[in-house]
């Protein structure tokens, strides 16, 4: 990491700083139950779960903080969340 | 030059509009009030082109929005005292550690409860571990002198933090002295336009003060050696100051040290009324000085050291107290000396809370029960002013 003056960061950063690694739990995903809504990818607050061409989604675990939104919101119970285990 | 006769507070403000402060948030309170008003004054006039003076709803608000301009790159001035100054206590430290050189004048008087609005120095020196240059002046001229210097300390590019230069309420702050107002173009020679490298500018997206992980004694440290590093910058630009404006000011303030075996060490206004005892004491015989402390953060032990090595008894006068624990600055003097070949007997006195009055009597007093001390070979750690207590 490049120490500057006051921690000022330039933008883009976090294209090198990974921020997965805070996570606790990770989303695991029953795709059987997926009826291609979208919804989880919309409220991601971390935009890491993307739709593919097909609609059901992967997700991004460089950068998804395992915050359970998703899975709180699926209306199939799709996601569910698991321990993380490092 | 022409002499001006002007109280402490628009002292502070001159410096202020002379520094061409671009943003000045404020919140009034006694006895800084008057500083403010100044400002207040001369702003509505069109005296402060170009300056934004932000009325806010607190002290906390004050020093946050003096962090959002100093991170835009703005040349920020405020003042505050006592209470107003423990509530801006949080946002100091982000102020530092953001590496913004913001200067604030403090107005220094004493905390509640009770309730006083006469002067001591708790308000400032709880401010120590904050990160912060801290300056104390001794008079009304010193106090303009170092807002001045304060901008060009702070800003240079090898220190970048905040600054404090504070005067005592009342005693300074209402009271007129004839001072030297420097022209603005003298300013303009000795201190710069502020050009920072480091904020956030039109064409620099930058995120100031983001979370940190095992990284953060990295910048705490950085916050240390800036801090550090602003001693050699105070020293390099007296010879720049004294050139301008025919004043020069040293790391400490050494009178009468040369063959002193006994000394004063103090901090503030009183320190003018101690060198007048000094004067009469020395008429008596009684080879006695003073160190008036002026530079508290960062700590110029060097210079501390220097000037108290070859003292046989050294009274510290703190007009401030850490109760349970004594005079703020009497273990900071012992410990610069701890290391000497040679150290001299040090006795602390706590004085003049509240306003107090330090006369010279009372300077006196403190001199003898030095003497008494450096007879006995004990040192004393005592309230001056507990009698009817």
């Amino acid at each position: 990491m490049k120490v500057t003056i006051g921690g000022a960061v330039k933008p883009g950063t976090t294209r090198v700083n990974k921020t997965g690694g805070w996570r606790n739990f990770r989303p695991l995903y029953h795709k059987d139950k997926c009826v291609r809504c979208g919804l989880c990818s919309l409220l991601c607050p971390d935009s890491s779960i993307h739709e593919q061409e097909d609609k059901y989604v992967t997700f991004d675990f460089d950068y998804c903080k395992g915050c359970g939104i998703c899975a709180n919101e699926c209306p199939k119970d799709a996601i569910e969340m698991v321990l993380e285990e490092k | 030059m022409k002499q001006t006769l002007v109280t402490g507070n628009e002292a502070a403000a001159w410096g202020a509009r002379l520094a061409r402060a671009n943003y000045i948030p404020n919140f009034p309170i006694t006895p800084q009030t008057e500083c403010i008003e100044t400002l207040a004054r001369w702003s509505s006039d069109g005296e402060l082109p170009g300056t934004f003076f932000d009325r806010m709803e607190s002290e906390h608000s004050v020093m946050s929005a003096a962090v959002g301009a100093a991170a835009v790159g703005s040349r920020v001035f405020t003042a505050t005292s006592s209470q107003g100054l423990l509530l801006m206590h949080e946002v100091l430290y982000i102020a530092a550690g953001m590496r913004l050189p913001i200067v604030m004048a403090t107005i220094s008087r004493g905390l509640s409860a009770p309730v006083t609005l006469w002067s001591d120095h708790n308000d400032f020196l709880d401010q120590r571990d904050s990160g912060w240059l801290m300056f104390h002046a001794e008079n009304n001229q010193e106090v303009l002198d170092m807002v001045l210097q304060a901008y060009r300390i702070a800003e240079d590019p090898q220190v970048l933090l905040p600054a404090m230069v504070n005067m005592d309420g009342y005693v300074l702050s209402f009271t007129d002295e004839p001072i030297n107002i420097p022209s603005p173009e003298q300013v303009a020679e000795f201190l710069p336009g502020y050009d920072p490298a480091h904020t956030i500018a039109k064409n620099r997206p930058v995120t100031v003060g983001p979370p940190v992980l095992d990284e953060y004694s990295i910048f705490r440290a950085q916050n240390h050696v800036a801090s550090r590093n602003a001693l050699a910058v105070i020293e390099e630009l007296q010879d720049d100051f004294e050139k301008i404006f025919g004043r020069r000011y040293h790391l400490v303030d050494e009178f009468m040290l040369e063959d002193a075996e006994l000394v004063l060490v103090t901090q503030g206004s009183m320190s003018t009324t101690a060198k007048a005892a000094i004067l009469e004491m020395r008429d008596e015989g009684i080879k006695v000085g003073l160190l008036r402390l002026r530079v508290i953060r960062p700590w110029p032990n060097e210079a501390v050291a220097g000037a108290l090595k070859d003292a046989k008894a050294i009274a510290v006068i703190d007009r401030n107290v850490a109760p349970g624990k004594g005079g703020i600055m009497f273990p900071e003097i012992i410990e610069t000396l701890y290391n000497l070949d040679r150290r001299p007997l040090v006795s602390g006195f706590v004085v003049g809370l509240g306003g107090n009055p330090q006369t010279e009597n009372k300077i006196k007093e403190i001199t003898h029960k030095l003497e008494e001390d450096l007879a006995a070979g004990r040192p004393r750690m005592e309230w001056n002013d507990l009698e009817g207590i």
